[in-house]
């Protein structure tokens, strides 16, 4: 049995804001086992970015905890302990922006490196050779610059970069969605591959459905900051329970007919997202949900275990756990 | 070495893309050149110091004096080589005084954004910013003795809060790039992302603005030479040069216009490298 | 029967850099007939966009050139036209939305006043002020904006993704045009909205009877929306078929490397991908661009480029594996 490497308790972040505050991440718990992939899945302003943001330290949680590997983590990156930061890495969206274009990717490759005093000047230049054979990037690519390389190299030195202090955990902030097919693949297999090697466990961020299904271990998904449903992934595809997730499923382009065939059926998506300065009262999906109750607009849903290891927020499912433990 | 070498013949294209720019960086050469070798290039240097040859005053240009003589019979064309030393000179030492202090603090309030530390380096520096700078310069230099020294340090004192406030407002956008967010969750000291993450990236604004500077430097010199709180005679500074010629305009017209057109050729050389300089520092991208 | 539309007949294009010159766009040749939904798909860097600003003449001059090659828009070539020419083809002829609605609009003025210049800059004829303001709000009701007139006021940045995105749509289609060019235009937004905004695209253009050339690299959109499909590959059409007969027989090795390489919701993994890289512009491959990276390549492939193959009425294939002699 796995044990959990990340337990995130009732965390909420807010922000305050001119417009008001936005409950980002509001109430959510998860945990995320050794050597699993957990996928967080979301639309914007669903809080699955700054989930992760709060979880890498880059912003100090409002209330909650984070613990990591039994360690109280939830605080600002800045107050974290050096041999933690090791532990925990993160891989950004946007290849163009996470690598500074005004250094060499030498010296890019070489901060964490020294941050964490792994070895001297000459060896830390042979683990930056070694790192980019693991990605299989050219040594000499060491002496150039970010924007000389196209986005899927970029992404791969970033990846690189996470792996170069040998964490535990890596938070994977959609790092293939602005790359195309082909090196998507490629990078998603080389991720995974590490994950066998090194035992590590990823919190992997996407919107790409498609993806998700080959890549998660379990899957959350998360609506105006909280999370609507968690399950094993062959169950979220084939039994989704949470209106959201079928609509979201529903609307995913797919090529071939069985894939269509696997869809739920077609859930219109009418109206915009909430903005969660204005998150909607009760569950905060009712004003775009086709199946709603009296109850959905005035009271919050609690998150329930309906089946063993598949979690749902939704009254449609609170109601039937009642009338089970009524029987 | 050969990757150096290549680099500098990239950034060569890369400036050479703009000819005006080529056209400034000739007339900086050619009058740094000419500052620093003023005593070898200069027909007459003696005439740069205590010199006086009434026999020769108030020549027009001729072929012995190519820019004409002065009232005290000194050759302006000399005078004005030296005086190139004074012009550069002040546009160096206030640049070197001012450009460190104020990129740190702006880079520093930039980071810290939205706390205190922003909120007190910001003040201050409005504060600076709110008096009109020549006016600033002219009381210092009324207060103290007036030298080249003291008005270089009046036009320092003044001129740091423009680069806080230029550095503040890319620090504080560049604070929140990913990059920046990547090297904070390695564990990167604060010095680091400010000098070796953010820093970088403020090097192409910093050097434009340089450059320019240097003209405006030149010219607020000469204006306080040319109201008598700057350079004091004999040196032969160029705003000095026009503030004793102007008396002689229209007739003895060459004492004061051929210093004036010095300043003027120094501060474009200056002003048109500006553009230069932004296009070496840009990215490409195809 | 259809007449067609658009014709670009073998258009080389390149750019000037420090290093040489990019070679960007190698023969490309794409037809729309009138009311046909085209899709263009291909990588980034595979010269799709680069394509499609060739036909509106606003590849930036200086670094792009184009140095040979036809666009034929309703028989006249767009290529020879004058500036006055070109203007008249841009709005009421080819009108165009780009991917990230943020960047397409200017967010120092109101969407009204973006939306009545462009009607009034692309309108044949010229209308007065009160008839374009009718048409600008007609055109923000026609993409289902709640609230047109309050739209009409608003600036850019008070509106979300999905709603900026709309609204240049409605721009787009404010003057009427004949072929209409979509450049990834659900890219930067939520998939549900993405889905909103397709159906809404679908819609309209079935409903005013324009052509489209839809540009992406999401395979699974390009299934849903469009009628014949090309397949790009670093400058050059490698393939162009029906979108039935693409989806159920791709034939190109690239296809066929692209459509293994996507994720199946049925899972399954995600296979290898295509190995090497895009190749360098400066450099290309001689002969078909693909052949460094083709695992099915073989000797003719580097002599020359492959001349389209009619493998059927639905599809055609630039390949050797499909018969088929060199391209001269």
């Amino acid at each position: 049995m796995s044990r959990e490497i990340l337990t995130v308790d009732k965390l909420q972040k807010f922000f305050a804001t001119s417009r008001g505050t936005v409950r980002a991440v509001d109430n959510v718990s998860f945990s995320v086992l050794e050597g699993e992939t957990l996928g967080l899945v979301g639309e914007s302003g669903s809080g699955k970015s700054t989930v992760a943001y709060t979880v890498v330290g880059l912003h100090a949680p409002t209330s909650g905890k984070i613990v990591f590997e039994g360690n109280d983590i939830s605080a600002s990156v800045f107050k974290r302990p050096k041999a933690l930061k090791k532990a925990i890495q993160i891989v950004f969206q946007d290849p163009g922006t996470s690598l500074n274009s005004r250094r060499t990717i030498q010296q890019i490759l070489e901060l964490p490196l020294k941050v964490h005093r792994l070895g001297d000047a000459h060896d830390r230049k042979q683990r930056v050779a070694d790192l980019l054979d693991r990605v299989e990037l050219p040594h000499d690519f060491m002496y150039k610059s970010p924007h000389s390389l196209g986005g899927g190299e970029r992404q791969m030195v970033a990846i690189a970069r996470a792996l170069a202090t040998s964490p535990k955990l890596i938070i994977l902030d959609e790092p293939t969605s602005a790359l195309d097919v082909s090196i998507q693949a490629k990078i998603i297999n080389m991720l995974l591959k590490f994950q066998k090697e090194m035992n590590l466990s990823y919190l992997f961020i996407t919107h790409d459905l498609s993806l998700m299904r080959n890549v998660a271990t379990r899957v959350a998904i998360m609506y105006l900051g909280k999370i609507c449903e968690v399950a094993p992934t062959i169950e979220f595809f084939q039994r989704p329970l949470h209106p959201y997730t079928k609509m979201l499923l529903s609307s995913i382009p797919v090529v071939s007919p069985e894939e269509e065939a696997l869809k739920p059926a077609k859930i219109r998506s009418e109206g915009e997202i909430p903005s969660p300065v204005n998150v909607p009262p009760g569950c905060g999906f009712h004003t775009r949900c086709v199946e709603i109750n009296g109850c959905c607009s005035q009271d919050i849903p609690e998150m329930l275990e309906v089946e063993p290891g598949h979690f749902v927020r939704c009254h449609l499912y609170s109601d039937s756990e009642d009338k089970q433990g009524k029987e | 070495m050969k990757r150096r070498l290549e680099a500098l013949r990239k950034n060569w294209y890369k400036f050479s893309k703009n000819p005006v720019s080529v056209v400034g960086l000739c007339f900086v050469l050619a009058v740094s050149f000419i500052a620093v070798f003023a005593p070898f290039v200069s027909p007459y240097p003696s005439n740069a110091g205590r010199f006086v040859n009434f026999a020769d005053a108030s020549q027009p240009p001729s072929l012995k004096h190519l820019c004409g003589t002065d009232v005290f019979g000194r050759d302006i064309l000399s005078r004005i080589f030296f005086g190139f030393r004074y012009s550069l000179m002040m546009g160096i030492v206030v640049l070197s005084l001012v450009v460190v202090p104020g990129v740190v603090l702006g880079l520093v309030a930039g980071y810290y954004r939205g706390t205190w530390i922003d909120t007190v380096i910001m003040r201050v520096t409005d504060v600076f910013l709110a008096v009109p700078p020549l006016i600033l310069a002219l009381a210092i230099c009324s207060v103290l003795t007036p030298s080249v020294f003291n008005a270089m340090m009046a036009v320092s004192l003044m001129w740091w809060p423009w680069y806080t406030r230029l550095v503040y407002g890319l620090s504080s956008s560049l604070r929140n790039e990913f990059f920046v967010q990547a090297a904070e969750v390695t564990g990167a000291s604060r010095s680091h992302i400010l000098f070796r993450e953010i820093l970088p990236n403020c090097v192409s604004s910093i050097f434009t603005k340089m450059s320019l500077d240097m003209g405006w430097v030149i010219l607020i010199g000469s204006a306080l030479s040319f109201v008598g709180l700057g350079a004091q005679p004999p040196t032969p500074d160029l705003g000095t040069m026009v503030a004793d010629g102007a008396k002689y305009l229209p007739d003895q017209w060459w004492i004061a216009i051929f210093p004036a057109v010095a300043i003027m050729i120094t501060v474009l050389g200056f002003n048109l490298i500006g553009d230069g300089f932004r296009d070496l520092f840009a990215l490409e991208e195809i | 029967m259809a007449e067609t539309l658009l014709k670009i007949e073998n258009l080389h294009a390149e750019f000037k850099v420090y290093e040489g010159h990019l070679l960007v766009l190698n023969g490309v040749g794409i037809s729309v007939r009138t009311g046909e939904r085209v899709g263009l798909v291909g990588e980034a860097g595979c010269g799709k966009t680069t394509t499609m600003k060739c036909v509106l003449r606003i590849l930036p001059s200086p670094p792009g050139r184009i140095t040979e090659g036809k666009i034929l828009f309703r028989g006249r070539d767009i290529l020879k036209m004058g500036p006055q020419g070109i203007q008249r083809v841009r709005g009421s002829g080819i009108s165009m939305i780009f991917q990230d609605p943020t960047a397409a609009l200017n967010p120092v003025f109101t969407v009204g006043d973006q939306l009545t210049s462009v009607i009034k800059y692309g309108s044949r004829g010229s209308p007065s002020k009160k008839q374009i303001r009718k048409r600008a709000i007609a055109a923000l009701r026609e993409v289902q904006l709640p609230d047109a007139e309050r739209i009409f006021t608003n600036y850019p940045v008070q509106l979300s993704g999905g709603m900026r995105q709309r609204v240049c749509i409605a721009m787009a289609l404010a003057t009427e045009p004949e072929l209409l060019i979509a450049d990834e235009p659900t890219t930067s937004l939520d998939v549900t909205i993405q889905d909103q905004v397709l159906r809404l695209l679908n819609g309209l253009v079935d409903q005013h009877g324009t052509s489209v050339i839809f540009i992406t690299h999401s395979l699974g959109v390009v299934r849903e929306m469009t009628d014949w499909v090309y397949v790009m590959y670093a400058g050059n059409i490698v393939e162009g078929a029906r979108n039935d007969a693409l989806f159920a027989n791709p034939l190109h090795p690239y296809t066929l490397g692209l459509m293994s390489a996507l994720p199946k919701l049925t899972g399954g993994g995600i296979a290898e991908g295509i190995p090497g890289r895009i190749p360098d512009y400066l450099s290309p491959p001689s002969g078909c661009r693909f052949h460094t990276r083709c695992p099915q390549a073989m000797k003719q492939c580097s002599d020359a480029r492959p001349r389209t193959t009619h493998v059927s009425d639905d599809h055609d294939v630039d390949c050797y594996l499909y018969g088929g002699g060199a391209d001269e």
